[in-house]
């Protein structure tokens, strides 16, 4: 135990950017085929990083660099806490001051395109964030532990008990994906929300390190995603494949959607999560006293 | 390492054109061309991009906004100009408000002829911009180097 821990968040450091990457590249060349296009090559990701470090850097507020990099270095330390088995409510603290830097960094320069994409993320921060805390508490009622290490060993097979606040992790998991209909404050299709939202003014390596955060975070989603199936790994690997697809193929059927309707489902979301939640409670309390 | 060549983005602006032309520039992008296969994307913001794409002959008014978009490109860049008109100023050439051509505002590399240019042609516009556009970096990465060697050499003889 002592040692294990820093070997999950060691690997999650190094092979994440790796893993990420190569997601992003099958992601594309999936949502070309739905298209009807052949797609770039899979590894088109890091060519695309690759090129942003050569390019020259064009900052006018340098004080987004230091809020990029600490966007980047928290999402880093969010996801290596949670493959190293850490507490569930730090690591969504830690992801969500990530966002909060990337948020500032937004506002940090000129550009009014950079500021409503900011302030569309901080809406996005304000739909999602209920359901991601509402995910940690179900997790913990099933398992009664906050600790990735406990939960993912559980035999409990948590998604039977916790559908609702499954599916509304997958809703929230379109926003956070910035997928379709959700990818209000930047998209991953150019020319697009606003002509790219929050991430207007950076560019060359800034850029990549927004890039290369936004891996580290998908990786870390897929993670959340395996805990509810952590009982099985063979289903786990699945469903986090299956999920994953479903969001694809959900970004390539479904139009952006106002950030009124974005903030409005990702608290429905929550809802649904809350009332499975009672009913949660309401069984386990009845199993505790013994239907008495 | 050469990942500009494997990944250029666009920005296309439309400098009083026709739209003729703009409409074969975004026929690149339908699953019958499919430029994205390249690693190009048609980006919407100069500081992303790496090849300015530009049709028409420029007006008097968006004359200023080609030059602003040109200054916020970033190192190393290209600028493509696509069809008659932005070679020349093509059949608008002789009008009061047409300033003739791209190439009397900013830097030109590659003229892609046509009225309307064809896709197939301003795909090879395009790969003949890559080449140059990896010139460029090579002379950027350079002139740094250089400029580093000077202020090295500098300090050097500072110390001494």
């Amino acid at each position: 135990m002592t040692w294990t821990w820093l070997i999950g968040a060691g690997l999650f450091l190094v092979l994440a950017p790796v893993i990420g990457g190569l997601i992003a590249g099958i992601d594309r060349r999936i949502t070309a085929r739905m298209q009807g296009r052949v797609g770039p090559p899979i590894l088109q990701p890091f060519y695309d990083v690759g090129k942003l470090f050569e390019k020259e850097s064009v900052v006018v507020t340098t004080a987004q660099n230091f809020y990029v990099l600490a966007y980047l270095i928290f999402i880093a330390l969010s996801g290596a806490l949670f493959f190293a088995g850490g507490d569930l409510l730090l690591i969504i603290f830690a992801f969500t001051l990530a966002h909060v830097f990337l948020v500032l960094g937004a506002y940090a320069v000129h550009s009014p395109y950079s500021h409503i994409g900011a302030e569309r993320e901080l809406i996005q921060l304000m739909a999602y964030e209920p359901m991601i805390i509402l995910a940690a508490v179900g997790l913990y009622m099933i398992t009664n532990s906050f600790y990735v290490a406990d939960i993912a060993v559980s035999t409990v097979p948590a998604i039977l008990y916790l559908p609702g606040v499954f599916l509304g992790f997958a809703t929230i998991l379109t926003i956070k994906l910035r997928k379709s209909p959700f990818d209000i404050s930047t998209s991953h299709h150019a020319h697009q929300e606003i002509v790219k939202g929050i991430t207007t003014e950076f560019s060359g390596s800034t850029l990549a390190q927004v890039e290369i955060a936004h891996w580290y975070e998908n990786v870390f989603l897929l993670g959340f995603i395996y805990l509810f199936f952590a009982w099985n790994p063979v289903i786990g690997i699945i469903a986090v494949v299956v999920t994953y697809l479903a969001e694809i193929f959900i970004d390539n059927v479904t139009a952006r959607v106002r950030w009124q309707a974005a903030l409005k489902s990702g608290w429905l979301a929550a809802v649904l999560g809350i009332v499975n939640l009672a009913i949660l409670a309401y069984i386990l309390g009845y199993m505790m006293t013994g239907g008495a | 390492m050469a990942f500009l060549k494997r990944s250029p983005w666009i920005l296309h602006y439309d400098a009083s054109s026709c739209n003729g032309c703009d409409i074969e520039v975004l026929a690149c992008l339908t699953p019958l061309y499919d430029v994205e296969r390249f690693g190009i994307i048609n980006t919407g913001n100069p500081k992303h991009a790496d090849i300015l794409l530009i049709t028409g002959g420029i007006n008097a008014q968006n004359r200023e906004v080609v030059e602003n978009i040109y200054e916020q490109i970033p190192e190393p860049k290209v600028v493509i100009a696509v069809g008659a008109c932005a070679a020349t100023g093509g059949v608008f050439r002789e009008c009061y408000n047409i300033v003739g051509g791209i190439d009397k505002v900013i830097p030109v590399d590659v003229y892609v002829p046509g009225c309307a240019a064809r896709p197939e042609q301003i795909i090879d516009g395009v790969v003949t911009a890559l080449s140059i556009l990896d010139e460029k970096r090579g002379k950027m990465t350079g002139a740094a180097r250089t400029k580093e060697e000077a202020r090295h050499a500098e300090q050097a003889g500072e110390s001494t």
